[in-house]
């Protein structure tokens, strides 16, 4: 039979506020255990949430981005259940009136075309605390400085048909939530977090089969394995008759599979209810028009910019998009050394691949916007060849300093002076007399080996278009 | 007029974690049920076009703005636990 795989996801945004969602406690990553916990994050009897204002801008910011509807009131629930990382035995969440309804964003797909994917709402809630359960004989170790984070959880429609989409999908949320600033999008301490619903129907049928719900995916690679050994899963029991369960399963990326996590899933019911302590937020359409105001340029326009004002090629401009941290350095180094493609060139090129292999994220990438500059400066004014610029660009990636330091500290300056040019030529001449006599006798093609060699006795450094016109005249006689 | 039976309290118990007596839940299921159908009164009143009301006083809430106000105060509250270890809460052990 052929099957139409069918996905939908939510994401976890954490909101990058100072404070919590509902109390005054720091939200900054890392700190000792508890040591950013507070009465209210503990669910302490007698205490109040107050409800940070930021949490609201940056949640409306989102929902504008995205097209979606601002609801002017937004009311807060209870969604109860115990679990030790949740003092109080409720999250406060928003599940009758959200911030955000309908939206949408448009992806791109691997042919070329996009596809139009619809967010259904998006809510505000607060995070829960973090359970350790390594170091403990028969306990768990509770760590709630987590506890009150604000989250955004953004869910879409189920329109997504594989997990190439999915990916892209949440690549696109991704970059729009890190050029909103609303969050640091950071997948690793957990600010960026992904559960997936996949299930598969009959091709053709309108009804969707039972989903099976996979739970923090944290990282764009293990979306696309997650989804796709589920994928084979679920076909496996379909094909040979039987049914899918209705149940949250746990991609384990080390036996690249998915398994079962909570018997208690059929036990959930989470008696949702307006919580009392919180009064419903109203936000007039006249601050939902002034937050609009604040929203940055974002990807797609920042990309139709880069190809009308600096005549980028749709696939450079796009990639140099994705990522705010790489188009705002970009678009420094462009800017000081006006040369669009030779910027462009570099950042994808030479950038991105060694940011790759070292695993880096463009943010961390040690290279500064003015440490690049300085170096193309030098490539732009002749002192250096593009070849030995990336060696410099090497050593400025292990800390070595700035460009115009290591050539001189590396004596890398080019050769442009006539005269010693010269002298290496003859150098060259004198000790490859046969390769002479053979160019000579009309072998063009030998031209090649003795620019590599001249290039090779004066490290690099001689200047190539001189090199190529004085070897000319030279062996021209 | 609804009626709790004896599965329903179960359920009502586990959910809200409580341990009950198997010989006190026809008891409770009776007087559930009357607070239910107590609540049931409501629904003859006509409510169509009436907006849910969040607060008598039609209030919104206030926000608070964007500022670390709580410094750490770990000691004071652990004193409270039952059981801690290196700043960590400790609780029977948890496995998904």
């Amino acid at each position: 039979m052929q099957w139409e795989v069918v996905i939908g996801l939510e994401i976890h945004v954490q909101l990058s506020t100072k404070s919590k969602i509902f109390s005054g406690a720091s939200t900054a990553y890392g700190a000792e255990p508890n040591t950013q916990a507070c009465t209210v994050d503990l669910g302490l009897p007698g205490v109040l949430p107050v409800f940070n204002g930021e949490a609201l801008n940056k949640s409306v910011m989102f929902g504008l981005a995205v097209g979606a509807q601002i609801n002017e009131r937004s009311v807060f629930d209870r969604k109860n259940y115990f679990y030790p990382d949740s003092p109080k035995a409720y999250q406060i969440s928003q599940l009758y009136y959200p911030i955000v309804g309908e939206g949408h964003i448009d992806i791109d797909l691997e042919d070329g075309s996009q596809k139009r994917i619809g967010v259904t709402r998006a809510h505000m809630e607060e995070d829960a605390g973090k359970s350790l359960h390594e170091n403990f004989q028969n306990q768990t170790g509770i760590d709630l400085n987590r506890a009150g984070t604000p989250l955004l959880e953004i869910v879409s429609e189920p329109d997504m048909r594989s997990a190439k989409e999915a990916v892209a999908y949440m690549r696109k949320i991704h970059s729009i939530v890190r050029y909103l600033g609303i969050s640091d999008g950071n997948m690793q301490e957990g600010s960026f977090r992904c559960d997936a619903n996949v299930s598969l129907r009959p091709k053709g049928q309108e009804e969707f089969g039972t989903r099976a719900e996979l739970k923090n995916i944290n990282s764009f690679r293990f979306v696309e394995k997650a989804i796709n050994v589920e994928i084979e899963r679920q076909m496996e029991i379909l094909e040979e008759g039987g049914s899918v369960t209705q149940e949250t399963r746990l991609y384990d990326a080390e036996k690249n599979e998915t398994r079962s996590m909570r018997s208690k899933e059929e036990a959930n019911d989470y008696r949702y209810f307006p919580d009392p302590d919180l009064l419903p937020i109203v936000i007039s359409a006249e601050e939902i028009e002034a937050i609009r105001k604040t929203l940055p340029e974002l990807p797609e326009a920042k990309c139709t910019r880069f190809m009308e004002e600096l005549g980028l090629p749709e696939k450079d401009a796009k990639a140099l998009t994705v990522d705010r941290d790489m188009a705002d350095y970009y678009e420094q180094v462009q800017q000081s050394i006006d040369d669009a493609k030779m910027a462009a060139n570099w950042l994808l090129g030479d950038i991105s691949a060694l940011n790759n292999k070292k695993g880096l994220e463009f943010k961390d990438c040690p290279v500064s916007a003015e440490q690049l500059i300085g170096l193309l400066k030098r490539i732009k004014d002749n002192t250096i060849s593009g070849k030995i610029a990336k060696d410099i660009y090497l050593a400025m990636f292990e800390g070595e300093g700035d460009a115009d330091a290591i050539i001189d500290k590396k004596g890398l300056k080019q050769i442009t002076d006539t005269g010693a040019i010269e002298a290496i030529i003859d150098e060259v001449i004198v000790n490859n007399p046969g390769q002479v006599a053979e160019f000579q006798s009309g072998k063009d093609k030998l031209i090649g080996f003795f620019v590599g060699q001249v290039m090779k006795a004066s490290k690099g450094k001689a200047n190539p278009g001189q090199v190529n016109q004085l070897l000319m005249q030279k062996l021209k006689k | 007029m609804s009626k709790l039976d004896k599965s329903d309290v179960e359920k009502i118990a586990f959910l809200a974690r409580l341990g009950i007596d198997e010989q006190d839940i026809p008891e409770y299921a009776t007087n559930l049920s009357n607070i239910l159908d107590m609540v049931e009164q409501l629904d003859s009143v006509d409510t169509d076009g009436v907006k849910p009301m969040a607060h008598p006083l039609d209030a919104v809430q206030r926000l608070r703005a964007d500022v670390v106000t709580e410094v750490n105060d770990r000691e004071n509250l652990q004193a409270y636990a039952p059981e801690i270890s290196d700043g960590l809460y400790l609780v029977p052990k948890v496995i998904e």
